[in-house]
């Protein structure tokens, strides 16, 4: 669990690691002020960039030149007051500076996602910006960037509070009608128009419960390859990973006894899946290795079989490989599988040509937005309510107020601990 | 020395009273008179949606209000018929005169002492309430105080440009002892709330109205069988029109809610007829029920038409409504502006957060209506008698009464206008119907042992006749059938609410060194004092975030 603290004032490096050009050192919390002060004497006005001298109060010995911004809580990133120094970015004056904003008093370093937590508290941003904000540091394509920057632009919360305020309107002609009855004519109401309302709304509802999922975007889609024991799924992987249309993002890793290599081609997030040979194993061992290969061909976005075709399991995505097909006795290519061969590097170009093609559909549109799991998880809540709406006036409104329970749980609430901090654990330093 | 000492006999005055007088407490009732106990200032029924809902939760602790009810009811009606047994509403119009009676009767009974007085002042001493001081300087002393004052504290009448101190008509205002609760700092702020004319109905043509008959279907408001019945009669329907709301709208200026003399809020769902035109001008009419108040009397009750305007604009409107054009105006209507209390600062068993042994009960927290007025005297008399008596307090929950969730709203939302039940306050509604509440609150009523033999013998046959082969045919076991699957979610929603009831908010926690709540959070969260992460979370104004924040600090805490 994230530490909490009493009413302490951070501080980190928020920018990368140096040595860079410049860095920017961020403080926040109610000794900003006086540790900005401290360290480069009387503060500019709020929000104007100005060149301070700063100098380790201890020793009264010049660190830097840097350019000093004042923000004025609440109108700040985090709703407290906040100070930046953009100073040059040599790792031992970004270390100098660090000692000595860490030598103030009330001022300690800042613990990973602290600045994007205050933000929360102090409802700077709701959950689905803040959940866009973790996305946005995190992305690596230009696809990526662009979706997260409308969840942290505020885009899915205006949805949310659009189907809210639908169901409140909903909700307030059935409670009317209920409440309302002693002093005026009992409020009619006419329910089939309220159940007719209530299921155009689902409707919309279940529009973007088919859409794409985030997921596929964030962590990349996943292309995992299966098929009996050395029919070359790992020189497969080895040589798309290596073609240079790929840009491997990230060293690849063992989890799991599975083999994962995170590549980005086209600007689309891939995850290529590398997975123990399908066999019926003998020893424990290679049977639990076996039973992870078959999960992972059930999380699988797009499945590459390199087997015979008529083994190939049951899969939307499903692409048929012929490999090795420069071998003698590979000639004949089974009908509506791609050849391919590693040596000769047949039929690559072809494959991930189909890849990204396939990887389209699977992705959120340019430009669109998605729900994640967590939140197509509660739109469908609200969809089931909003369809349940057959029975006496008091029923639909039960569904109705469930529905806006699940509304307001995308925005915030439920098993609030657990999620904050799997939130803002993703945050790395200083954000 | 008393154990409770009760000052103010209207609905929350008379049930405190019981009820600790029926936990074995001996209990002394203050009244400016003889004749004010059991009164019904304002309309002559009892009941309706989410109140009737009420008064069958209170007949279960063996209240007054119920059998009072059938004991003077001579009209009757069971509101929302079309709308699902959770919701259905039964309202009674009352005799004005059996229903006091009938209330003073059991007052007597109950062997409350009456001291006919003004209560002046609070006698306490470092913290705790010890007695009261009457006008004549005579002081009581008692273990426990309960303040049922209703809309008589510092109470000014306003009829036009007519202001008078009193909180009913020809009657006096708690002055002095209002002065003492802002001191205290037990006192908020002003409310505002009205009355209409009284008819003569004698000079109404009943002919061209539409008659409203009683319902036919025999069904009474308490579970113990009634006595004595009183004859019914029928009620009838006018209706306001364009030149009834010319009147209105040409004299707005005349009326002291919107020239300024109010400055306290009125009740949103009963609004006034001025209000109401200034409002919805638009509507060719608003309905008025002609609610005859005896089977002795000519006075008829006008519902729906509550006014402050000048008297004679008053005979003014009236005459320009179908049907009584030549009906006079026996009593002109009025409004009431009075002191109320910040609710917030009680706990949940209505008794003060700084004064021990202190107990607010009734309009004086700031709710609107009888029934909610009376339900809140039950509570703060089974609990003002614990306290006197070192018994265990009785507590009411959201999940199994309409009680639980004003006391609820009221402790930790407080109000800033006429608070009144509605069923859209409570989330647990398809459970909480008029028809079970002898199965919901049955057990709590036994072990609060307040209750008489019969009303014991009467909840323990009930719970055997749930378990009867007949029990599914009769209307309770229908409702419960239709509302199972509904009610079985819901039971799964009260599990998450009773997780976060265990999350307990350290008394002494200090809410200015929480990290991450912000300086309103805190000041709400001081006011209000929640014991629970659960009652913390429906404090207005605490988000989701500053939520999570006290979760944090208080299981830290507590490991």
């Amino acid at each position: 669990m994230m530490q909490q603290r009493g009413d302490d004032t951070i501080a980190a490096l928020s920018s990368g690691q140096p040595p860079a050009a410049v860095a920017v050192i961020r403080t926040s919390g109610p000794a900003a002020f006086a540790a900005a002060q401290a360290l480069a004497g009387t503060l500019p006005p709020s929000r104007q960039a100005t060149l301070r001298e700063v100098r380790d109060p201890a020793t009264g010995s010049l660190l830097d030149r840097v350019l000093l911004l004042r923000f004025d809580g609440p109108a700040s990133a985090t709703g407290e007051d906040v100070v930046e120094y953009q100073c040059h970015g040599g790792r031992a004056v970004v270390r100098s500076i660090l000692n000595a904003l860490l030598a103030q008093p009330g001022v300690r370093a800042a613990e990973p996602g602290e600045f994007t937590r205050r933000a929360f508290y102090n409802d700077r941003i709701d959950l689905t910006e803040a959940e866009g904000l973790a996305d946005l540091l995190e992305a690596e394509t230009e696809r990526q960037r662009r979706a997260a920057l409308m969840l942290a632009d505020g885009g899915l919360r205006r949805l949310v509070e659009g189907w809210r305020e639908q169901i409140v309107l909903l909700s307030a002609r059935a409670e009317a009608a209920i409440d309302h009855v002693d002093d005026e004519e009992e409020t009619g109401t006419d329910v089939t128009a309220l159940g007719i309302e209530a299921s155009a709304l689902a409707s919309e509802l279940a529009e973007w419960l088919a859409r794409p999922r985030t997921e596929p975007l964030k962590d990349g889609i996943r292309v995992v390859a299966a098929g009996p024991p050395n029919a070359g799924k790992s020189s497969l992987i080895n040589a798309l990973s290596q073609s240079d249309r790929a840009i491997v993002t990230d060293v690849a890793g063992t989890t799991r006894d599975v083999i994962e290599v995170p590549l980005a081609i086209g600007g689309i997030p891939f995850v290529l899946v590398d997975t123990a040979g399908l066999r019926d194993g003998r020893d424990v061992v290679e049977r639990i290795g076996i039973e992870r290969a078959e999960s992972e061909v059930r999380r699988a976005d797009i499945l590459l079989w390199l087997g015979e075709p008529k083994d190939a399991p049951a899969h939307p995505q499903l692409m048929l490989l012929h490999p090795r097909a420069d071998l003698p006795g590979r000639g004949h290519v089974p009908v509506g599988s791609i050849a391919v061969s590693v040596a000769t590097r047949q039929g690559l170009d072809e494959l991930t040509d189909d890849l990204v093609q396939r990887a389209v559909t699977i992705l959120p549109g340019e430009d669109q937005l998605s729900l994640n799991n967590r939140q197509a998880v509660e739109i469908a809540h609200a969809y089931d309510a909003l369809l349940n709406t057959d029975g006496d006036l008091v029923i639909i409104a039960d569904a109705l107020r469930r529905a806006r329970e699940a509304m307001d749980r995308i925005t915030s609430r439920a098993g609030i601990d657990d999620m904050l901090d799997a939130l803002f654990g993703r945050f790395c330093l200083g954000k | 020395m008393f154990d409770v000492l009760v000052i103010g006999g209207g609905h929350a005055g008379a049930e405190a009273a019981t009820a600790a007088a029926r936990r074995g407490a001996r209990v002394a009732l203050i009244s400016f008179r003889e004749e004010d106990v059991g009164q019904m200032s304002c309309n002559p029924s009892i009941g309706g949606v989410g109140k009737g809902h009420l008064v069958r939760e209170l007949d279960v602790f063996d209240g007054l209000m119920a059998r009072a009810a059938d004991r003077s009811a001579i009209h009757r009606r069971l509101l929302n018929r079309s709308k699902g047994s959770a919701v259905q509403g039964p309202r009674m119009q009352a005799d004005r005169a059996l229903y006091r009676q009938a209330v003073s009767k059991a007052v007597k009974a109950a062997g409350v002492t009456k001291i006919i007085g003004e209560a002046t002042r609070l006698l306490t001493k470092s913290g705790v309430v010890t007695g009261v001081q009457l006008a004549n300087g005579e002081l009581i002393a008692s273990r426990t105080v309960v303040i049922a004052t209703g809309t008589f504290l510092d109470a000014q009448l306003f009829c036009g440009m007519e202001r008078l101190a009193g909180g009913r008509r020809n009657e006096q205002a708690a002055v002095p002892l209002a002065t003492q609760l802002r001191e205290l700092g037990v006192a908020q702020g002003r409310l505002k709330t009205g009355t209409p004319p009284r008819l003569d109905g004698r000079t109404i043509d009943w002919s061209r109205l539409s008659p409203q008959p009683s319902d036919r279907d025999d069904w009474s408001m308490s579970a113990l069988p009634p006595t004595l019945r009183p004859p019914e009669l029928a009620c009838a329907i006018a209706r306001t029109n364009g030149a009834t709301h010319a009147i209105i709208g040409a004299n707005l200026d005349s009326s002291p809610l919107f020239a300024g003399a109010i400055e306290g809020r009125g009740p949103r769902y009963c609004p006034s007829i001025e209000d109401k035109i200034k409002r919805f001008g638009e509507r060719d009419g608003h309905q008025i029920f002609l609610e005859p108040e005896g089977l002795a009397t000519e006075v008829v009750y006008p519902n729906g038409i509550s006014t402050s305007l000048p008297a004679d604009v008053q005979q003014q409107f009236v005459n320009s409504i179908e049907g009584l054009e030549r009906c006079r105006i026996v009593r002109p209507g009025y409004a009431v502006e009075y002191e109320y209390a910040d609710a917030r600062k009680l706990r949940s068993t209505l008794e003060h957060l700084s004064l021990s042994g202190l107990f607010l009960a009734g309009q004086i927290n700031g709710t609107t209506g009888y029934e909610e007025a009376a339900a809140q005297g039950l509570v703060a008399g089974l609990n003002a008698a614990a306290v006197a008596l070192g018994a265990a307090p009785v507590l009411f929950d959201r999940r199994s009464s309409y009680i639980g969730v004003m006391v609820d709203d009221l402790t930790l939302q407080g109000v800033n206008e006429p608070y009144r039940m509605m069923t859209a306050r409570a989330e647990h509604r398809l459970f909480l119907r008029a028809d079970n509440a002898t199965t919901r609150l049955g057990e709590a009523a036994i072990e609060g042992d307040a209750l008489s033999t019969q009303r014991r013998n009467l909840i323990h046959a009930h719970f055997e006749a749930r378990n009867g082969a007949d029990f599914s045919d009769s209307e309770e076991g229908r409702a419960d059938a239709l509302y199972a699957p509904y009610i079985a979610r819901q039971d799964r929603e009260w599990g998450a609410v009773q997780r976060d009831s265990r999350v307990l908010i350290p008394g002494h926690l200090d809410f200015r060194s929480v990290a991450g709540l912000s300086n309103e959070a805190v000041e709400r969260l001081e006011l209000a004092r929640p014991e629970t992460i659960d009652q913390a979370s429906r404090i207005p104004g605490i988000t989701p975030a500053a939520l999570a924040a006290l979760h944090v600090a208080a299981s830290r805490r507590a490991a």
